[in-house]
Protein backbone atom coordinates (compact mmCIF):
# COMPACT_ATOMS: atom_id res chain seq x y z
CA UNK A 1 0.00 0.00 0.00
CA UNK A 2 0.99 3.52 -0.99
CA UNK A 3 0.37 6.75 0.28
CA UNK A 4 1.02 10.46 -1.23
CA UNK A 5 1.05 13.99 -0.37
CA UNK A 6 -0.28 16.68 -2.95
CA UNK A 7 1.62 19.85 -2.04
CA UNK A 8 0.74 23.33 -3.34
CA UNK A 9 -0.39 21.62 -7.12
CA UNK A 10 -1.08 23.92 -9.73
CA UNK A 11 -1.56 23.68 -13.66
CA UNK A 12 -1.50 26.57 -15.65
CA UNK A 13 -2.25 26.39 -19.48
CA UNK A 14 -1.35 28.97 -22.11
CA UNK A 15 -4.88 30.51 -23.10
CA UNK A 16 -5.99 30.35 -27.30
CA UNK A 17 -5.37 33.68 -28.63
CA UNK A 18 -9.21 34.34 -28.99
CA UNK A 19 -9.26 34.63 -25.06
CA UNK A 20 -6.07 37.19 -24.44
CA UNK A 21 -2.92 36.36 -22.60
CA UNK A 22 -3.55 35.40 -19.57
CA UNK A 23 -2.89 31.64 -18.58
CA UNK A 24 -6.10 29.32 -17.57
CA UNK A 25 -5.59 28.21 -14.32
CA UNK A 26 -6.72 24.70 -14.06
CA UNK A 27 -5.39 23.80 -10.65
CA UNK A 28 -4.61 25.88 -7.70
CA UNK A 29 -2.94 24.96 -4.70
CA UNK A 30 -4.22 21.55 -4.20
CA UNK A 31 -3.13 20.31 -0.89
CA UNK A 32 -3.88 16.62 0.07
CA UNK A 33 -3.12 13.98 2.11
CA UNK A 34 -3.67 10.55 0.35
CA UNK A 35 -3.52 7.71 3.31
CA UNK A 36 -2.41 4.35 1.77
CA UNK A 37 -5.45 2.25 1.17
CA UNK A 38 -7.83 4.91 0.41
CA UNK A 39 -10.42 5.10 -1.91
CA UNK A 40 -10.53 9.05 -2.56
CA UNK A 41 -13.67 9.71 -5.52
CA UNK A 42 -12.55 13.43 -7.25
CA UNK A 43 -16.00 15.27 -8.40
CA UNK A 44 -16.50 18.07 -9.87
CA UNK A 45 -17.72 19.74 -13.30
CA UNK A 46 -16.46 19.68 -16.69
CA UNK A 47 -13.01 21.30 -17.05
CA UNK A 48 -12.17 21.99 -13.59
CA UNK A 49 -8.85 20.01 -13.54
CA UNK A 50 -10.34 16.11 -12.38
CA UNK A 51 -8.51 14.73 -15.06
CA UNK A 52 -5.35 17.19 -15.01
CA UNK A 53 -5.30 16.24 -11.50
CA UNK A 54 -4.94 12.86 -12.42
CA UNK A 55 -2.64 12.70 -15.67
CA UNK A 56 -0.19 14.54 -13.05
CA UNK A 57 0.01 12.32 -10.46
CA UNK A 58 0.39 9.72 -13.04
CA UNK A 59 3.79 11.04 -13.71
CA UNK A 60 2.42 12.04 -17.67
CA UNK A 61 1.88 16.21 -16.80
CA UNK A 62 5.38 17.59 -15.95
CA UNK A 63 4.29 21.31 -16.24
CA UNK A 64 2.76 21.60 -13.16
CA UNK A 65 3.70 23.65 -10.22
CA UNK A 66 4.29 21.92 -6.66
CA UNK A 67 5.45 18.81 -5.63
CA UNK A 68 4.08 15.09 -5.29
CA UNK A 69 5.44 12.73 -1.96
CA UNK A 70 5.15 9.26 -1.74
CA UNK A 71 4.76 7.42 1.60
CA UNK A 72 7.55 5.14 0.83
CA UNK A 73 9.59 7.60 -1.48
CA UNK A 74 9.17 5.53 -4.61
CA UNK A 75 7.29 5.85 -7.22
CA UNK A 76 4.57 3.71 -6.96
CA UNK A 77 3.31 0.80 -9.13
CA UNK A 78 0.47 2.48 -11.23
CA UNK A 79 -2.73 1.25 -13.08
CA UNK A 80 -5.05 3.42 -14.81
CA UNK A 81 -8.51 3.73 -16.37
CA UNK A 82 -8.33 6.59 -19.43
CA UNK A 83 -11.01 8.69 -20.18
CA UNK A 84 -10.52 6.54 -23.42
CA UNK A 85 -9.87 2.52 -23.62
CA UNK A 86 -6.53 2.87 -25.22
CA UNK A 87 -6.35 -0.64 -26.09
CA UNK A 88 -3.94 -1.79 -28.47
CA UNK A 89 -5.86 -2.32 -31.64
CA UNK A 90 -3.91 -5.23 -33.01
CA UNK A 91 -3.89 -7.19 -29.83
CA UNK A 92 -6.58 -8.95 -28.84
CA UNK A 93 -8.20 -8.49 -25.24
CA UNK A 94 -6.25 -10.85 -23.77
CA UNK A 95 -3.09 -9.90 -25.31
CA UNK A 96 -3.99 -5.69 -24.26
CA UNK A 97 -3.88 -7.38 -20.50
CA UNK A 98 -1.07 -9.32 -20.72
CA UNK A 99 0.89 -5.97 -22.60
CA UNK A 100 1.08 -5.08 -18.34
CA UNK A 101 1.45 -8.17 -16.82
CA UNK A 102 3.69 -11.41 -17.11
CA UNK A 103 2.55 -14.50 -19.80
CA UNK A 104 2.18 -16.42 -16.27
CA UNK A 105 -0.80 -13.97 -15.27
CA UNK A 106 -2.81 -15.55 -18.29
CA UNK A 107 -4.77 -17.30 -15.67
CA UNK A 108 -5.67 -13.84 -13.63
CA UNK A 109 -5.95 -12.47 -16.64
CA UNK A 110 -8.92 -15.13 -17.96
CA UNK A 111 -10.54 -14.21 -14.46
CA UNK A 112 -10.61 -10.52 -14.36
CA UNK A 113 -12.04 -10.53 -17.61
CA UNK A 114 -14.78 -12.74 -16.42
CA UNK A 115 -15.44 -10.10 -13.58
CA UNK A 116 -15.89 -7.54 -16.17
CA UNK A 117 -18.41 -9.90 -18.12
CA UNK A 118 -16.21 -10.22 -20.56
CA UNK A 119 -15.47 -13.62 -20.46
CA UNK A 120 -15.21 -15.43 -23.81
CA UNK A 121 -14.03 -12.54 -25.98
CA UNK A 122 -10.66 -13.15 -24.90
CA UNK A 123 -9.62 -13.38 -28.25
CA UNK A 124 -11.50 -10.33 -29.93
CA UNK A 125 -9.98 -7.37 -31.36
CA UNK A 126 -10.78 -4.11 -29.63
CA UNK A 127 -12.68 -2.83 -33.03
CA UNK A 128 -14.98 -5.65 -32.65
CA UNK A 129 -16.10 -4.57 -29.21
CA UNK A 130 -18.53 -1.99 -28.65
CA UNK A 131 -17.27 0.96 -26.28
CA UNK A 132 -18.72 -0.51 -23.21
CA UNK A 133 -16.92 -3.76 -23.72
CA UNK A 134 -13.80 -1.85 -24.82
CA UNK A 135 -13.64 0.69 -21.37
CA UNK A 136 -14.77 -2.92 -19.10
CA UNK A 137 -11.74 -4.26 -21.19
CA UNK A 138 -9.28 -1.24 -19.94
CA UNK A 139 -10.99 -1.42 -16.10
CA UNK A 140 -9.63 -5.48 -16.38
CA UNK A 141 -6.07 -4.46 -17.41
CA UNK A 142 -5.79 -1.19 -14.82
CA UNK A 143 -6.80 -4.04 -12.11
CA UNK A 144 -4.56 -7.30 -13.77
CA UNK A 145 -1.32 -4.98 -13.26
CA UNK A 146 -2.09 -5.06 -9.44
CA UNK A 147 -1.55 -1.28 -8.48
CA UNK A 148 -0.51 0.09 -5.46
CA UNK A 149 -2.25 3.21 -6.99
CA UNK A 150 -4.97 2.56 -9.49
CA UNK A 151 -6.11 5.85 -11.22
CA UNK A 152 -9.51 5.70 -12.46
CA UNK A 153 -11.04 8.38 -14.64
CA UNK A 154 -14.81 7.86 -15.09
CA UNK A 155 -14.24 3.76 -15.45
CA UNK A 156 -17.78 2.79 -15.59
CA UNK A 157 -19.21 5.87 -17.98
CA UNK A 158 -21.33 4.66 -20.53
CA UNK A 159 -22.34 0.63 -19.26
CA UNK A 160 -25.35 0.38 -18.80
CA UNK A 161 -26.97 0.49 -15.18
CA UNK A 162 -27.50 -3.01 -14.20
CA UNK A 163 -23.98 -3.97 -14.84
CA UNK A 164 -22.23 -0.80 -13.62
CA UNK A 165 -24.03 -1.76 -10.68
CA UNK A 166 -22.34 -5.06 -10.87
CA UNK A 167 -19.02 -3.63 -11.63
CA UNK A 168 -19.54 -1.04 -8.73
CA UNK A 169 -19.71 -4.24 -6.15
CA UNK A 170 -17.12 -5.72 -7.97
CA UNK A 171 -15.03 -2.81 -7.78
CA UNK A 172 -15.49 -2.63 -3.80
CA UNK A 173 -14.75 -6.09 -3.52
CA UNK A 174 -11.13 -6.04 -5.63
CA UNK A 175 -10.45 -2.92 -3.27
CA UNK A 176 -10.79 -4.75 -0.30
CA UNK A 177 -9.27 -7.59 -0.89
CA UNK A 178 -6.22 -5.88 -3.05
CA UNK A 179 -5.82 -2.79 -0.73
CA UNK A 180 -4.55 -0.48 -3.81
CA UNK A 181 -4.94 2.99 -2.98
CA UNK A 182 -7.72 4.30 -5.41
CA UNK A 183 -8.19 7.90 -6.82
CA UNK A 184 -11.46 7.93 -9.24
CA UNK A 185 -12.56 10.54 -10.93
CA UNK A 186 -16.37 10.53 -11.67
CA UNK A 187 -19.12 13.22 -12.43
CA UNK A 188 -21.37 10.68 -10.44
CA UNK A 189 -22.14 11.45 -7.09
CA UNK A 190 -24.09 8.62 -6.19
CA UNK A 191 -20.79 6.45 -7.56
CA UNK A 192 -18.40 8.47 -5.63
CA UNK A 193 -20.43 8.00 -1.92
CA UNK A 194 -21.19 4.24 -2.96
CA UNK A 195 -17.35 3.12 -3.29
CA UNK A 196 -15.44 5.77 -2.05
CA UNK A 197 -14.11 6.67 1.71
CA UNK A 198 -13.60 10.29 0.82
CA UNK A 199 -14.85 12.35 -1.55
CA UNK A 200 -12.70 15.21 -2.65
CA UNK A 201 -14.56 18.29 -4.91
CA UNK A 202 -12.84 20.70 -6.80
CA UNK A 203 -14.24 24.13 -7.48
CA UNK A 204 -15.14 25.48 -10.58
CA UNK A 205 -12.95 28.70 -11.79
CA UNK A 206 -10.82 28.90 -8.83
CA UNK A 207 -9.45 25.61 -9.26
CA UNK A 208 -9.20 24.58 -5.25
CA UNK A 209 -10.35 21.85 -2.95
CA UNK A 210 -14.40 23.16 -2.41
CA UNK A 211 -14.93 19.39 -0.46
CA UNK A 212 -13.12 17.08 1.64
CA UNK A 213 -15.85 14.87 3.24
CA UNK A 214 -14.90 11.56 4.19
CA UNK A 215 -17.15 8.59 4.26
CA UNK A 216 -16.61 6.31 7.13
CA UNK A 217 -19.54 4.16 6.24
CA UNK A 218 -19.53 0.36 5.99
CA UNK A 219 -19.80 -1.63 2.91
CA UNK A 220 -22.29 -2.36 1.09
CA UNK A 221 -23.84 1.40 1.15
CA UNK A 222 -27.39 2.09 0.59
CA UNK A 223 -28.18 4.59 -1.09
CA UNK A 224 -31.38 4.99 0.77
CA UNK A 225 -29.38 4.99 3.98
CA UNK A 226 -30.20 8.44 6.22
CA UNK A 227 -26.54 9.03 6.52
CA UNK A 228 -25.62 8.30 2.69
CA UNK A 229 -28.62 10.73 1.90
CA UNK A 230 -26.76 12.78 4.13
CA UNK A 231 -23.68 13.02 2.20
CA UNK A 232 -25.60 13.04 -0.83
CA UNK A 233 -27.78 15.92 0.33
CA UNK A 234 -24.65 18.10 0.76
CA UNK A 235 -22.74 17.50 -2.48
CA UNK A 236 -26.23 18.31 -4.14
CA UNK A 237 -26.00 21.56 -2.58
CA UNK A 238 -22.62 22.02 -3.13
CA UNK A 239 -23.21 21.55 -6.78
CA UNK A 240 -26.05 24.11 -6.83
CA UNK A 241 -23.44 26.76 -7.79
CA UNK A 242 -21.40 24.78 -10.69
CA UNK A 243 -21.99 26.26 -13.82
CA UNK A 244 -22.84 22.74 -15.09
CA UNK A 245 -24.60 20.72 -12.17
CA UNK A 246 -23.43 17.32 -12.73
CA UNK A 247 -25.45 14.18 -15.03
CA UNK A 248 -28.24 12.63 -12.88
CA UNK A 249 -27.47 9.41 -11.42
CA UNK A 250 -29.80 8.76 -14.36
CA UNK A 251 -28.83 5.26 -16.54
CA UNK A 252 -26.24 4.10 -14.40
CA UNK A 253 -26.84 4.46 -11.20
CA UNK A 254 -30.85 6.28 -10.35
CA UNK A 255 -32.34 1.93 -10.86
CA UNK A 256 -29.50 0.58 -8.39
CA UNK A 257 -30.16 2.44 -5.33
CA UNK A 258 -32.02 0.42 -3.73
CA UNK A 259 -36.04 -0.48 -4.20
CA UNK A 260 -37.29 2.58 -2.82
CA UNK A 261 -38.81 4.39 -5.82
CA UNK A 262 -38.52 7.68 -3.73
CA UNK A 263 -35.13 7.80 -3.15
CA UNK A 264 -34.78 7.01 -7.16
CA UNK A 265 -35.86 10.20 -7.77
CA UNK A 266 -34.18 12.00 -5.44
CA UNK A 267 -31.29 11.01 -6.89
CA UNK A 268 -32.10 12.17 -9.84
CA UNK A 269 -32.53 15.48 -9.03
CA UNK A 270 -28.89 15.45 -7.67
CA UNK B 1 -15.40 -23.97 -49.82
CA UNK B 2 -12.26 -25.28 -52.09
CA UNK B 3 -13.75 -23.18 -55.05
CA UNK B 4 -13.98 -20.15 -53.02
CA UNK B 5 -10.39 -20.59 -51.19
CA UNK B 6 -9.64 -21.25 -54.89
CA UNK B 7 -10.40 -17.88 -55.94
CA UNK B 8 -8.91 -16.02 -53.22
CA UNK B 9 -5.27 -17.31 -54.59
CA UNK B 10 -4.23 -14.26 -56.40
CA UNK B 11 -3.20 -16.39 -59.28
CA UNK B 12 -6.97 -16.76 -60.06
CA UNK B 13 -8.32 -13.73 -58.99
CA UNK B 14 -10.82 -12.40 -61.80
CA UNK B 15 -8.94 -9.30 -62.28
CA UNK B 16 -6.01 -10.98 -63.17
CA UNK B 17 -8.02 -13.20 -65.83
CA UNK B 18 -9.51 -9.88 -67.06
CA UNK B 19 -6.45 -7.35 -66.72
CA UNK B 20 -3.69 -8.41 -65.88
CA UNK B 21 -2.75 -11.49 -67.89
CA UNK B 22 -4.35 -9.36 -71.25
CA UNK B 23 -1.92 -6.19 -70.13
CA UNK B 24 0.86 -8.37 -70.06
CA UNK B 25 -0.08 -9.62 -73.44
CA UNK B 26 -0.70 -6.36 -74.61
CA UNK B 27 2.95 -5.35 -73.92
CA UNK B 28 4.50 -8.34 -75.42
CA UNK B 29 2.35 -7.54 -78.98
CA UNK B 30 3.49 -4.42 -78.96
CA UNK B 31 7.16 -4.97 -78.03
CA UNK B 32 6.84 -7.19 -81.20
CA UNK B 33 4.81 -4.81 -83.11
CA UNK B 34 7.97 -2.24 -82.85
CA UNK B 35 10.67 -4.82 -83.33
CA UNK B 36 8.82 -5.32 -86.69
CA UNK B 37 7.98 -2.02 -87.73
CA UNK B 38 11.60 -1.28 -86.27
CA UNK B 39 13.26 -3.93 -88.77
CA UNK B 40 16.33 -3.94 -87.51
CA UNK B 41 17.27 -7.43 -85.20
CA UNK B 42 20.24 -5.92 -83.74
CA UNK B 43 18.74 -2.22 -82.39
CA UNK B 44 15.72 -3.60 -81.02
CA UNK B 45 15.25 -7.29 -80.84
CA UNK B 46 11.84 -8.91 -80.63
CA UNK B 47 10.58 -10.41 -77.50
CA UNK B 48 11.69 -14.13 -79.35
CA UNK B 49 15.38 -12.83 -79.82
CA UNK B 50 15.63 -11.65 -76.11
CA UNK B 51 14.28 -14.83 -74.84
CA UNK B 52 16.47 -16.93 -77.74
CA UNK B 53 19.67 -14.51 -75.85
CA UNK B 54 18.67 -15.49 -72.38
CA UNK B 55 18.08 -19.00 -72.47
CA UNK B 56 21.48 -18.96 -74.16
CA UNK B 57 22.88 -17.22 -70.92
CA UNK B 58 21.05 -18.94 -68.83
CA UNK B 59 22.73 -22.33 -70.48
CA UNK B 60 26.24 -20.70 -70.54
CA UNK B 61 25.87 -20.34 -66.52
CA UNK B 62 26.82 -16.50 -66.55
CA UNK B 63 23.60 -15.45 -66.20
CA UNK B 64 22.82 -17.48 -63.24
CA UNK B 65 26.52 -16.38 -61.65
CA UNK B 66 25.51 -12.47 -62.70
CA UNK B 67 22.30 -12.33 -60.83
CA UNK B 68 23.53 -14.57 -58.02
CA UNK B 69 26.14 -11.81 -57.38
CA UNK B 70 24.52 -8.76 -57.83
CA UNK B 71 21.58 -10.19 -55.58
CA UNK B 72 23.84 -10.17 -52.97
CA UNK B 73 25.47 -7.04 -53.35
CA UNK B 74 21.63 -5.78 -53.50
CA UNK B 75 21.42 -8.03 -50.05
CA UNK B 76 24.02 -6.56 -48.40
CA UNK B 77 22.87 -3.09 -49.01
CA UNK B 78 19.50 -3.08 -48.84
CA UNK B 79 20.70 -4.46 -45.01
CA UNK B 80 22.36 -2.10 -44.04
CA UNK B 81 20.69 0.73 -45.78
CA UNK B 82 17.75 -0.54 -43.87
CA UNK B 83 19.37 -1.04 -40.76
CA UNK B 84 21.23 2.30 -40.51
CA UNK B 85 17.60 3.97 -41.98
CA UNK B 86 15.83 2.87 -39.81
CA UNK B 87 17.68 4.03 -36.70
CA UNK B 88 17.98 7.41 -38.30
CA UNK B 89 14.76 8.06 -38.98
CA UNK B 90 12.91 6.51 -35.83
CA UNK B 91 15.76 8.88 -34.19
CA UNK B 92 14.57 11.88 -35.59
CA UNK B 93 10.89 11.01 -35.70
CA UNK B 94 10.69 10.45 -32.24
CA UNK B 95 13.17 14.19 -31.28
CA UNK B 96 12.11 17.20 -32.07
CA UNK B 97 15.01 18.50 -31.79
CA UNK B 98 17.53 16.16 -33.91
CA UNK B 99 14.57 16.65 -36.50
CA UNK B 100 15.58 20.02 -36.39
CA UNK B 101 19.49 19.69 -36.38
CA UNK B 102 19.79 16.86 -38.61
CA UNK B 103 16.38 17.47 -41.03
CA UNK B 104 18.90 19.26 -43.40
CA UNK B 105 21.29 17.25 -43.75
CA UNK B 106 18.82 14.37 -44.76
CA UNK B 107 17.24 16.80 -47.04
CA UNK B 108 20.94 17.03 -48.57
CA UNK B 109 21.36 13.26 -48.44
CA UNK B 110 17.91 13.08 -50.47
CA UNK B 111 19.36 15.31 -53.01
CA UNK B 112 22.61 14.29 -53.16
CA UNK B 113 22.97 12.36 -57.11
CA UNK B 114 23.45 8.74 -56.77
CA UNK B 115 26.50 8.96 -59.12
CA UNK B 116 28.07 11.43 -57.38
CA UNK B 117 27.81 9.60 -53.91
CA UNK B 118 29.50 6.14 -55.93
CA UNK B 119 32.10 8.01 -57.79
CA UNK B 120 33.50 9.82 -54.57
CA UNK B 121 33.16 6.20 -52.62
CA UNK B 122 35.20 4.36 -55.67
CA UNK B 123 37.59 7.44 -55.64
CA UNK B 124 38.34 7.28 -51.46
CA UNK B 125 37.77 3.48 -51.10
CA UNK B 126 39.20 2.39 -54.32
CA UNK B 127 37.04 0.04 -56.66
CA UNK B 128 36.51 -2.40 -53.64
CA UNK B 129 33.90 -4.46 -52.55
CA UNK B 130 33.42 -2.01 -49.39
CA UNK B 131 32.99 0.86 -51.51
CA UNK B 132 29.80 -0.55 -53.88
CA UNK B 133 28.03 -1.68 -50.69
CA UNK B 134 28.80 1.56 -48.79
CA UNK B 135 28.07 3.42 -52.49
CA UNK B 136 24.35 2.05 -52.35
CA UNK B 137 23.97 2.17 -48.64
CA UNK B 138 24.61 6.06 -48.54
CA UNK B 139 22.11 6.36 -51.69
CA UNK B 140 19.36 3.73 -50.14
CA UNK B 141 19.56 4.71 -46.00
CA UNK B 142 18.14 8.60 -46.34
CA UNK B 143 15.08 7.74 -48.55
CA UNK B 144 14.57 4.73 -45.70
CA UNK B 145 15.43 7.36 -42.99
CA UNK B 146 12.98 10.41 -44.43
CA UNK B 147 9.86 7.18 -44.51
CA UNK B 148 10.59 6.06 -41.09
CA UNK B 149 10.92 9.29 -39.65
CA UNK B 150 7.47 10.47 -41.09
CA UNK B 151 6.19 6.44 -38.99
CA UNK B 152 7.54 7.52 -35.92
CA UNK B 153 6.23 11.03 -36.17
CA UNK B 154 2.56 9.19 -36.14
CA UNK B 155 2.98 6.87 -33.13
CA UNK B 156 0.14 6.73 -31.36
CA UNK B 157 1.26 9.13 -28.01
CA UNK B 158 -1.52 7.59 -26.03
CA UNK B 159 -0.60 4.16 -26.49
CA UNK B 160 2.58 5.34 -25.02
CA UNK B 161 1.66 7.34 -22.38
CA UNK B 162 -0.40 3.89 -21.49
CA UNK B 163 2.39 2.04 -21.44
CA UNK B 164 4.54 4.47 -19.55
CA UNK B 165 1.92 4.43 -17.11
CA UNK B 166 1.91 1.03 -16.41
CA UNK B 167 5.40 1.14 -16.69
CA UNK B 168 5.81 -2.09 -19.72
CA UNK B 169 9.33 -2.91 -20.01
CA UNK B 170 11.04 -1.38 -23.22
CA UNK B 171 11.38 -4.31 -25.32
CA UNK B 172 7.66 -5.52 -25.12
CA UNK B 173 7.03 -1.77 -25.85
CA UNK B 174 8.92 -2.06 -29.03
CA UNK B 175 8.30 -5.19 -30.04
CA UNK B 176 4.15 -4.95 -28.87
CA UNK B 177 3.26 -1.48 -29.46
CA UNK B 178 5.87 0.34 -31.67
CA UNK B 179 7.02 -1.86 -34.33
CA UNK B 180 3.75 -2.73 -35.11
CA UNK B 181 3.13 0.66 -35.75
CA UNK B 182 6.35 1.28 -37.76
CA UNK B 183 5.62 -2.08 -39.29
CA UNK B 184 4.12 -0.08 -42.53
CA UNK B 185 6.64 2.02 -42.57
CA UNK B 186 9.24 -0.50 -42.69
CA UNK B 187 7.45 -2.15 -45.54
CA UNK B 188 6.70 1.11 -47.85
CA UNK B 189 10.48 1.89 -47.12
CA UNK B 190 11.52 -1.69 -47.68
CA UNK B 191 9.79 -1.68 -51.42
CA UNK B 192 10.96 1.49 -52.28
CA UNK B 193 14.06 0.28 -51.42
CA UNK B 194 14.55 -2.88 -53.06
CA UNK B 195 13.75 -0.94 -56.42
CA UNK B 196 15.69 2.20 -55.80
CA UNK B 197 18.74 -0.18 -54.17
CA UNK B 198 18.88 -3.08 -57.16
CA UNK B 199 19.13 0.30 -60.17
CA UNK B 200 21.87 1.73 -58.14
CA UNK B 201 23.92 -1.55 -57.73
CA UNK B 202 23.59 -1.73 -61.30
CA UNK B 203 25.37 1.63 -61.83
CA UNK B 204 27.72 0.86 -59.20
CA UNK B 205 28.31 -2.60 -60.87
CA UNK B 206 28.66 -0.63 -64.41
CA UNK B 207 30.90 1.99 -62.64
CA UNK B 208 33.53 -0.46 -61.25
CA UNK B 209 32.58 -3.85 -60.49
CA UNK B 210 34.56 -6.95 -62.41
CA UNK B 211 31.26 -9.27 -61.92
CA UNK B 212 27.63 -9.11 -62.10
CA UNK B 213 24.33 -7.80 -64.05
CA UNK B 214 26.06 -4.23 -64.46
CA UNK B 215 29.20 -5.20 -65.54
CA UNK B 216 27.44 -7.70 -68.03
CA UNK B 217 25.44 -4.89 -69.26
CA UNK B 218 28.29 -2.40 -69.87
CA UNK B 219 30.37 -5.64 -71.82
CA UNK B 220 27.04 -6.02 -73.76
CA UNK B 221 26.87 -2.09 -74.48
CA UNK B 222 30.85 -2.41 -75.69
CA UNK B 223 29.16 -4.64 -77.89
CA UNK B 224 26.24 -3.48 -78.90
CA UNK B 225 24.29 -6.93 -77.85
CA UNK B 226 21.13 -5.18 -77.59
CA UNK B 227 19.76 -8.40 -77.09
CA UNK B 228 21.88 -9.44 -74.16
CA UNK B 229 20.95 -6.27 -71.92
CA UNK B 230 17.11 -6.74 -72.57
CA UNK B 231 17.84 -10.38 -71.66
CA UNK B 232 19.51 -9.52 -68.63
CA UNK B 233 17.10 -6.94 -67.40
CA UNK B 234 14.38 -8.67 -67.84
CA UNK B 235 15.77 -11.48 -65.82
CA UNK B 236 16.13 -8.98 -63.35
CA UNK B 237 12.98 -7.39 -63.04
CA UNK B 238 11.42 -11.36 -62.70
CA UNK B 239 13.36 -11.87 -59.42
CA UNK B 240 12.79 -8.32 -58.02
CA UNK B 241 9.34 -8.50 -58.38
CA UNK B 242 9.31 -12.00 -57.61
CA UNK B 243 10.25 -11.08 -54.30
CA UNK B 244 8.01 -8.35 -54.29
CA UNK B 245 5.27 -10.82 -54.72
CA UNK B 246 6.17 -13.98 -52.67
CA UNK B 247 7.83 -12.12 -49.52
CA UNK B 248 7.25 -8.48 -49.65
CA UNK B 249 3.28 -8.43 -50.25
CA UNK B 250 2.69 -11.24 -47.73
CA UNK B 251 4.62 -9.93 -45.10
CA UNK B 252 2.32 -6.79 -46.29
CA UNK B 253 -0.66 -8.33 -45.87
CA UNK B 254 -0.14 -10.21 -42.55
CA UNK B 255 0.60 -7.23 -40.49
CA UNK B 256 -2.20 -5.45 -42.08
CA UNK B 257 -4.40 -8.28 -41.14
CA UNK B 258 -6.32 -6.91 -37.95
CA UNK B 259 -7.19 -3.67 -39.89
CA UNK B 260 -9.91 -6.28 -41.41
CA UNK B 261 -10.86 -8.50 -39.02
Amino acid sequence: MIGFRLQDIGRRFPAPPSEGREPRTVLDGITLDVEPGAFVAVVGPSGVGKTTLLRIIAGLDHGFEGSITWSENRRPKLGMVFQEPRLVPWLSVIDNLLLVAEPSARAEAMALLDMVELGGSENALPRQLSGGMQRRAALARALLSRPDLLLLDEPLISLDSARAERLRSRLTNFWQAHAPTILMVTHDFSEAVELSNRVIALAPESGRIATDRRIALPYPRLMTDPPVVAILDALRDLARDWPEPPPPAGDNSAQHHGTDTGARLRLLTI
Amino acid sequence: MKLTAALETPRLRPEWLRLKLPSLAALLILWQLASVLIADAVLFPSPLATLTAGYAHLVAGDLLFSLAVTLARVAVAFFFAMVIGSAIGIALGRSPAMDTFFGGWLSIALNMPALVTIVLCYVWFGLSETAAIVAVTINKAPTVAAIMREGAKALDQQLLETTQVFAVPRMRVLRRVILPQLAPSFIASARAGLALTWKIVLVVELLGRPNGVGFQIRTFFNYFDIAGILAYSLAFIIIVLAIESLIVQPIERRVGRWRHA
